[in-house]
């Protein structure tokens, strides 16, 4: 369904990706393994259309969508859940979450089938949906983040370092919800620096390196992979 | 405690308020003070369009002033130079503001940040010298008299100070309501996504430009309706209301009495307006008694009145919470309780 060729991203004259395709599939997980300053934010903000590519070609359902402005995209299926949670802290939870769904803003009934959708996913959400988001712990604040863009309905969810700040406990439901969200048919592309556990519940992955996408593959040859293991894993 | 500030906040404490300024001509006999509080009440209401492309929206536009003189002009122009009455004038001026807003407004937000507020500085220069110079149309330094006042009706004569004040207090009213009606749905949760973050609001789908240029409208038509009741009380206008000192005097209003706050705006211009009248004996010295105190409100109270005294409230109630739910982590950096009220506020 994402298709992206050639695609560069520049900070004025740095290359911060130099050619990058790629392809999901609908109803992937699919899982982007890079180190810090790899790129796989600059990747992210240049499908959802925040950083505009410098060249090549984005393509979602055959549709060209390259250039294209954030909220157009959003509109098209592409939700980015940003790296670092992002929340308005000080609105509640459930205005948090009631502004992901702004692109649905006219289909009130939807909007609370989805909410209360996401509320049944986080049960402790419901419980705090009043309280200011920025009162909420950092694995709450996560399920916030996640919630508010599925609220978009998405197509496509792409997930910046969900783990990021986490206990290893939480980030194993976090995971574990990624996987949910993913079987009930929500295409999924995840960064993540936490390999192992990324790579675990991955349809595939790719690796990207100074802004190149430098390797790929299904979960068992990435896992099986020594440089990826090396690399990534520690291991 | 916490009825206390539950009251201060609440709609009953807005309805006093309101009474309040409804007796205030019934229970002085000085005219003056009658006047200068319908003044005050004129330039609250353009402050509460400051409040909404400023506060809310996080934009700083230093041509508000600007708007504020086109909407006297408008007034001005049509019911002395073509015979209009002052209502469909008033009209006029509230379009013209919102046309005017509309053009600058797809201009200058293509700019972020200090380029857009010295844009717009730059804009409410050229919109003084427009009327400083272009004298066929506004007359030139000469000003305009004989401005037509708001047509009463039956025995009612708004030439008359009483009268015109509650009209303006009507006028104020509706601002105040209007403000807490966007503040309070999805289009006040927009503008605050996006002062809090461009790129956050873009990725949650929120087209940018039109909200931008939808706050900024907003805000000039308050600025305009301002003006143009200005006109129709003081019935001689001249470049002065242009002058960007009115933007920065309303700058000081709205920074005193809380930014991005319901009640902030009203505050301000009140506790300055009547800290103006109660130093006027020392004329041009008492900006010597404003200048500091202005910097110690900054530095104390960078929140303004009202936004300060949400903060302090969200802090109560952030150090109350964890009594009730054990495992909640509460987070206390500055912004986040400073947000975390504001989000709240209905003060």
């Amino acid at each position: 369904m994402l298709k992206l060729e050639g695609v560069d991203a520049k900070y004025d004259s740095f290359k911060a990706l130099d050619g990058v395709s790629l392809e999901i599939d609908a109803g992937e997980l699919v899982v982007l393994l890079g180190a810090n300053g790899a790129g796989k934010t600059t990747l992210f903000n240049t499908i959802s259309g925040l950083m505009k590519p410098a060249a090549g070609r984005i393509t979602i359902d055959g549709k060209d969508v390259t250039g294209r402005k954030p909220s157009a995209l959003v509109q098209a299926g592409v939700v980015q859940c940003p790296e670092g949670r992002k929340l308005f802290p000080g609105m509640s939870v459930l205005k948090n979450l009631r502004l992901g769904g702004y692109v649905h803003r006219r289909d009130r009934a939807g909007m609370n089938r989805t909410l209360e959708h996401i509320l049944a996913m986080f049960p402790i959400l419901e419980e705090k949906k009043d309280q200011p988001a920025g009162s909420l712990s950092g694995g709450q604040q996560q399920m916030v983040a996640v919630g508010r863009a599925l609220m978009g309905r998405p197509k496509l969810l792409m997930l910046d370092e969900p783990s990021l700040g986490l206990a290893p406990l939480v980030v194993k439901q976090v995971f574990e919800t990624v996987q949910s969200i993913n079987a009930e048919g929500t295409t999924v592309l995840l960064a993540e620096q936490n390999a192992y556990a990324a790579l675990k519940i991955a349809n595939r992955a790719y690796v990207i390196e100074n802004g190149k996408l430098v390797m790929q593959g299904d979960r068992e040859e990435m896992l099986g992979n020594e440089a990826v293991r090396k690399a990534y894993i520690g291991a | 405690m916490n009825r206390a500030i539950d009251f201060l906040l609440g709609s009953t404490m807005r309805w006093l308020l309101l009474a309040l300024a409804v007796v205030f001509p019934l229970v002085t006999d000085n005219e003056y003070h009658i006047y200068v509080m319908a003044l005050a009440f004129i330039w609250a209401i353009a402050v509460y369009g400051m409040n909404i492309i400023t506060g809310y929206c996080g934009q700083l536009n230093l041509a508000h002033g600007g708007f504020f003189a086109i909407g006297a002009y408008v007034v001005a122009i049509l019911t002395v130079d073509h015979g209009w009455p002052f209502w469909p004038a008033f009209a006029a001026a509230g379009l013209f503001g919102a046309v005017f807003g509309f053009v600058v407004g797809i201009v200058s937000l293509r700019l972020k940040e200090h380029y857009f507020a010295i844009f717009t500085l730059c804009v409410g220069y050229i919109i003084y010298l427009m009327i400083d110079k272009w004298e066929a149309l506004t007359h030139g330094s000469l000003g305009i008299i004989n401005i037509a006042p708001p047509e009463g009706f039956g025995l009612v004569d708004f030439t008359q100070t009483i009268p015109f004040y509650y009209l303006v207090l009507a006028f104020l009213a509706l601002a105040i309501w209007l403000t807490r009606r966007i503040s309070e749905s999805l289009l006040g949760r927009t503008f605050r996504a996006i002062r809090i973050s461009d790129d956050l609001a873009q990725s949650l789908g929120i087209n940018l430009m039109r909200n931008k240029v939808l706050a900024f409208v907003i805000s000039t038509v308050y600025a305009a309706a301002a003006g143009g009741l200005y006109a129709g009380v003081v019935r001689f206008i001249g470049p002065e209301e242009a002058n960007f000192i009115h933007t920065f005097d309303m700058i000081a209003y709205l920074l005193v009495g809380g930014i991005g706050t319901l009640m902030g705006p009203l505050l301000g211009t009140l506790v300055i307006t009547w800290l103006t009248q109660a130093v006027q004996s020392l004329e041009e010295y008492r900006m010597i008694v404003f200048g500091p105190m202005l910097v110690l409100l900054v530095i104390f109270f960078p929140r303004g009145i009202v936004g300060s005294f949400l903060t302090w409230r969200g802090r109560r109630m952030a150090r109350q919470a964890p009594r009730k739910t054990r495992e909640s982590r509460v987070d206390t950096t500055d912004s986040n309780s400073a947000d975390a009220t504001e989000a709240r506020n209905n003060a």
